[in-house]
């Protein structure tokens, strides 16, 4: 290899991984699918065909109607778009708290970094879930909150790591060069900081994001997170598991959905952690 | 390895007391009352309804009030089951979900630590991928699908196991406890592996060996002690996860526990309930913490002197 940077050389040990090349291709296939589900949706995932209630798998409706007649395969094409949005948003929200606290408390240190720490601490002993239930049933079951509450409960493993990783480097050279022509520490902690810790960054973004599709499923699951007529799929598996004994494609369908795209992202996750850190790959 | 003991305490104290102050007021600021029913309520008997449960009062009134009753335990009235009080009700539904939970963790430590050593010890064979592969899933399918899926199986196609409730039916807890044991047995195999292989490349499992010991003494006296220390820090958090599978189990098999009482009341906007019980969980939880940090502490030898 010509070009040994950290990327390429990552990116060399990860084409040769197999389960996460599989688990990356899986998920490129379903972005492209939930991107472009009004498109490919056979059916609105509205459209209701009450004449043929539930109806299972056939030629016209690939994976059964449910029992309203709406077309199960064009619902959990949109529940994709749901699902997966609710995965990045609410990761992403996360990666900025969890960036800027970890950059902020481990560069600056001292004072200001135990009691920073000594904050998430106290965060991560504290029963989150219970604090989303309760924000969603205080302001209602808004999207654009459940991606603000999911994100602000999991960003607090996101500050730790970045913590770490700052402290490691802020005795480096570089730093101290940076800090002798007097960068301000804004720009440190953009120009000089953060790109050095892209790759655990991005480990555990892709780690993340099926914990957040789980929390999001699990709240679907009890009521509290998408309301109808939009779904998710953690919607659909809740209307699947309620007429399970009659329509059980209703539940299996959705539940192989979803079980797959989190196989995927947790391949594709592990083989990301493995190429980019090659010293943890050995356990 | 007392003042560490302390000082968690001390800590824990002003934690609580923030959740229940933090937990009122978000409460206070909800919109709606607790008795904005489907029926409009008369004025009149809005007006008593208000004096008994004395939401007239300022909120910092109500405030001072409600934290002078948890100090001794009272945590009010349940606005949605008028005379029963949310102490009673939480006292009602915990046995069951501390039961559910105990068995959920018995089974996840049972299959959990055995699979996981013993894949630690064959590693790169048969006896490693099965396990790991299965963990695997344990981790990629939820409760809230597990759970069904079990249902669907051995409740409704194969018929052997009761399809819900808890205690009625012979071996109606057997499920319930397996969906919920089930992620964590995932977890803890994985974590007892990885333990378990740092552990044996170590100097003293090599001393161990090189006195003789037999192979089964070596892996129980000296390799398990240090290899389960990850599994051990596990627990505590794992408590919080139990409990958010308790809502999930307990209302996919409809036992009546303090998990599906939350969801329930949630649900209803059974406000004081909610509160009670979301202070009463975050004492669990901090509880339960503490004694898992303090188990791996006093496994750690290294520790131990501190």
């Amino acid at each position: 290899m010509k070009n040994n940077s950290l990327w390429s050389d990552a990116l060399y040990r990860l084409s040769r991984n197999r389960a996460a090349m599989l688990g990356g291709f899986v998920l490129i296939m379903l972005i492209i699918c939930a991107a472009l589900a009004p498109w490919i949706a056979p059916y609105s995932y509205s459209f209701q065909d009450l004449n043929l209630g539930a109806s299972p798998p056939s030629s016209d409706h690939l994976l059964g109607t449910d029992i309203l007649g709406r077309d199960l395969l064009s619902r959990i094409l949109y529940g994709a778009r749901i699902s997966l949005l609710v995965g990045f948003v609410a990761t992403g929200v996360a990666l900025v708290i969890g960036v800027s606290w970890g950059i902020v408390a481990g560069y600056i240190g001292g004072r200001v970094d135990s009691i920073m720490m000594r904050i998430v601490d106290v965060l991560y002993g504290l029963p989150f879930i219970i604090f989303i239930i309760l924000l969603m049933v205080i302001f209602g079951r808004n999207l654009w909150l459940l991606f603000g509450a999911i994100g602000a409960v999991e960003w607090l493993t996101m500050a730790r790591i970045v913590r770490g990783q700052v402290m490691g480097l802020k005795n480096q050279e570089f730093v101290l060069a940076a800090q002798a022509m007097g960068v301000s520490n804004l720009s440190m902690f953009r120009r000089h900081l953060l790109p050095n810790i892209l790759g655990p960054i991005a480990v555990y973004a892709t780690l993340t994001i099926p914990q957040v599709m789980l929390l999001e499923g699990f709240l679907s699951f009890l009521g509290l997170g998408i309301q109808p007529p939009m779904s998710s799929w953690g919607t659909l598996i809740k209307d699947g598991v309620e007429s399970m004994e009659e329509y059980s494609w209703l539940l299996i369908y959705p539940g192989i959905t979803f079980t797959i795209t989190l196989f995927a992202l947790n391949f594709f996750g592990d083989g990301l952690r493995d190429a980019l850190d090659p010293k943890t790959s050995d356990n | 390895m007392l003042t560490i003991f302390f000082k968690r305490i001390l800590l824990a104290i002003p934690v609580l007391f923030a959740v229940a102050s933090i937990t009122f007021f978000l409460i206070k600021i909800a919109p709606g009352g607790p008795f904005d029913a489907d029926r409009a309520v008369s004025p009149q008997v809005l007006k008593n309804l208000n004096e008994t449960y004395n939401l007239d009062a300022s909120n910092w009134e109500q405030y001072v009030d409600y934290m002078s009753g948890l100090i001794q335990g009272d945590l009010g009235p349940s606005f949605r089951f008028p005379g029963r009080s949310v102490t009673e009700m939480i006292a009602t539904g915990l046995p069951v979900t501390f039961e559910l939970a105990f068995y959920a963790i018995l089974i996840a430590l049972l299959m959990g630590v055995f699979s996981g050593v013993l894949a630690a010890l064959k590693r790169n064979t048969f006896l490693d991928f099965i396990p790991m592969a299965i963990a695997m899933i344990g981790i990629c399918v939820p409760t809230f699908l597990m759970g069904p899926l079990l249902v669907l199986i051995f409740g409704i196609n194969l018929e052997l196991l009761p399809v819900s409730g808890w205690g009625q039916l012979s071996g109606d807890k057997l499920l319930p406890s397996i969906t919920l044991g089930f992620a964590y047995a995932a977890y803890i195999a994985r974590l007892s592996r990885g333990g378990m292989l740092e552990v044996l490349n170590q100097d003293f499992i090599r001393t161990a060996r090189a006195k003789g010991l037999t192979e089964r003494m070596v892996v129980i006296k000296h390799a398990m002690q240090g290899g389960l220390i990850p599994v051990v820090s596990f627990l505590g958090p794992a408590i919080a996860g139990l409990l958010a599978g308790s809502f999930v189990v307990e209302t996919i098999f409809q036992i009546p526990g303090l998990g599906r009482f939350y969801v329930e009341a949630a649900f209803n906007r059974d406000y004081t309930m909610i509160l009670g019980t979301t202070i009463f969980f975050s004492a669990m939880i901090v509880f339960f913490n503490l004694l898992s940090d303090l188990a791996a502490l006093w496994l750690n030898p290294r520790s131990r002197d501190a």
